[in-house]
């Protein structure tokens, strides 16, 4: 067991802060407060690489690992949790399910341009009536005589969506063969005639990441762009949230640790009763709380990535990861605020934002109920 | 087009405080980092790499580490680096550092085989030092003309445009090839290193050329052959802001009596 980060770990973090400190610390509250999604800057984000941290040279990427990609999340959450979540979503759930599950054409295809940061990536499971009961798709994919499928349904609250070029799609292929075997996954483009965009989602944080409804027509999805095998897409569709939760879990973290330096700072700054708040034992044993709690957290989310980077199982490891990080998010940037008092809850400062911003970690790829779940049934296996 | 871009390892200076007692900078715990001006410079040489075609090679003077900034070139995109590295360089004033850098670039032409680097980037200055001189100085060794303070810059065929900029606005100056062009920030925005040009940048081997090998004259390099000589460095007082006594109604004798009081209070007279 190696604690240490290697070097390489150190230039991903380096990219990652430099990036974070020039281009995203400067207009965060712009961006955030006015809800805007910043394609310029997304651009130039993907164009860091570090999309491609752990995918294999040929695929255009840096042959890392998971957890050098990892640490550039938690990095990039600390200045921008919204950019973060568009690089995670396009690198965990557009880009891994294709370079797991995908035939080598598929993946020069596709993975390549996410890989390289060309093009931004989706993923759409969740449906108005399939949340965590994700087995319960409505959206259907019809065979054609030709081996295409017609698709018809929609998709909510799709991280990426309507900037995204390549999503990766569920949809109920054979209903005779239960949710578990019935449904299938599918590379679908931006551009396919029948599907377009609905609302764009007016959300509590995360302002700066585009969140919308995808709506399919009568989509016609050539056969080459079947993901995996006909009735495997609920395995893909669980498999790739594991990923996706090691994802999330370094968004809360970075979310965390930056609410803690704000109340850090802060408390040596303002003054009552004649002293900083960190002179209070009560703010300072406050402070070394939240940090203890941000450390373990990380341990956590590294070691899921760092299991993941093994090839083994992760699910659990995963799913714990993501539910403690995103607990610590919410409690470390609760208790920010409560340590700026009423500043903390004027948006001109900025833990406000972490606090809407941490809500969102306990909820998307998967409730921390749903963590709960994967992790009481291995339990009780 | 051949570029060659020089670059300096400097300290943090935005981090480094001087010893109040021995006057000398506290260097320890301080990052260095790459110039910031020779980013811009090297965003320049990027950006007619990126548009034109050219071949853009790195050169800095400083002591191994300073591979550090040179591998951050590369990976921003450069295609060769050099190092000339060596203790007898030590201590070089601006106008030794001048002459030793010049003798680089003729020793670098020579590596490379080619007839000469169209164009040379400098930034206008190092943050260290702030003399802004050793751009101007190697091309007077190499014999080459100068045009500083770019803040925009075309080339179209063997001629170079720049925008300069100086106090009062711009002045847009011509040269052919070959030319010593010295960039501020307003050039440009520098890019960002990709992971994969980090990776492969880590990777590289980047040639060291020591004093010798340039054939630098020992009498004009280093300490001893530096004739600017350091006595002391000092933090300047801090300057408060200076009282302003306005005129009014073309009343002078109120504004003197002001004046007068003022400076019997302070005890100046």
């Amino acid at each position: 067991m190696d604690f240490n980060l290697t070097d390489v770990h150190q230039e991903f973090i380096n990219l990652a802060a430099g990036f974070g400190k020039k281009k995203l610390a400067p207009t965060i509250t712009e961006r955030d407060h006015q809800g805007i999604f910043d394609e310029d800057l997304v651009s130039e984000m993907l164009g860091l690489g570090l999309c491609g941290a752990y995918f294999e040279e040929k695929y255009g990427g840096a042959e890392c690992d998971v957890l050098s990609y990892i640490l550039a999340v938690e990095e990039l959450a600390k200045y921008d949790a919204g950019m973060s979540i568009t690089l995670s979503a396009t690198v965990s759930l557009c880009a891994n399910p294709i370079w797991q599950f995908g035939t080598e054409a598929q993946k020069e295809k596709y993975l390549t341009p996410l890989v390289e940061g060309k093009k931004l990536g989706a993923f759409g499971l969740t449906e108005p009536n399939a949340g965590t009961d994700a087995s319960g798709q409505q959206t259907v994919a019809v065979k054609n005589e030709d081996g295409s499928y017609t698709l018809n349904g929609s998709k909510i609250f799709i991280t990426n969506g309507g900037a995204a070029d390549i999503y990766i799609v569920f949809a109920m292929t054979d209903k005779s063969q239960g949710s578990h075997n019935g449904i299938s996954a599918f590379i679908l483009e931006k551009d396919m005639p029948g599907f377009t965009f609905g609302k764009k989602e007016d959300k509590l944080g995360i302002h700066t990441s585009q969140t919308m409804e995808l709506v399919f027509q009568d989509v016609k999805v050539p056969a080459e762009n079947l993901l995996g095998q006909e009735g495997q897409g609920f395995k893909i569709a669980m498999k790739t949230l594991d990923g996706g939760r090691i994802g999330v879990a370094a968004q809360a973290l970075g979310i965390a640790e930056a609410a803690l330096q704000d109340a850090v700072e802060y408390s040596k700054q303002r003054v009552q009763f004649g002293k900083p708040l960190c002179k209070f034992q009560s703010i300072s044993f406050k402070l070394a709380d939240m940090k203890m709690k941000v450390e373990a957290a990380r341990l956590l989310v590294y070691k899921a990535a760092c299991k993941k980077q093994e090839d083994q199982p992760f699910s659990v490891d995963a799913a714990i990861a993501k539910r403690v990080a995103s607990d610590v998010a919410m409690e470390i940037a609760t208790e920010a605020v409560q340590i700026f008092g009423g500043y903390g809850y004027s948006e001109e400062y900025p833990v406000a934002r972490h606090l809407r911003d941490a809500k969102i970690t306990q909820i998307y790829e998967g409730t921390n109920e749903v963590q709960l779940m994967v992790t009481s049934s291995a339990l009780l296996r | 087009m051949e570029i060659l871009v020089c670059v300096k390892q400097v300290p943090d200076t935005a981090e480094v405080k001087i010893d109040p007692v021995k006057h000398t900078v506290i260097r320890a715990g301080v990052p260095n980092i790459f110039n910031p001006f020779d980013q811009n410079a090297l965003e320049a040489a990027l950006q007619l790499k990126d548009n034109q075609g050219a071949k853009v090679t790195l050169l800095s003077m400083g002591p191994p580490q300073a591979k550090d900034v040179l591998r951050e070139g590369l990976a921003m995109g450069a295609d060769e680096a050099y190092l000339l590295t060596d203790r007898k360089v030590g201590g070089s004033d601006t106008l030794a550092t001048g002459y030793c850098i010049a003798q680089a670039i003729k020793k670098v032409t020579e590596l490379k085989g080619i007839e000469k680097f169209d164009i040379i980037l400098c930034g206008k200055q190092a943050i260290d030092g702030d003399t802004a001189q050793v751009g101007p100085q190697i091309a007077c060794e190499l014999g080459i003309p100068q045009i500083t303070y770019a803040a925009d810059l075309k080339v179209e065929g063997d001629t170079v445009t720049v925008k300069q900029q100086n106090e009062e606005g711009y002045i847009v100056t011509e040269a052919k090839f070959p030319v010593l062009i010295t960039a501020v920030k307003e050039l440009n925005e520098p890019r960002f290193p990709t992971i994969r040009g980090t990776m492969k940048a880590k990777r590289r081997e980047i040639p060291e050329l020591s004093a010798d090998d340039v054939k630098a004259d020992e009498s004009k390099i280093g300490l001893s052959g530096s004739p600017t000589k350091v006595r002391k460095i000092f933090t300047p007082p801090q300057r408060t802001q200076g009282l302003v006594i306005p005129v009014e109604d073309d009343n002078y004798q109120a504004a003197v009596d002001t004046l007068m009081e003022k400076l019997t209070e302070q005890k100046i007279i």
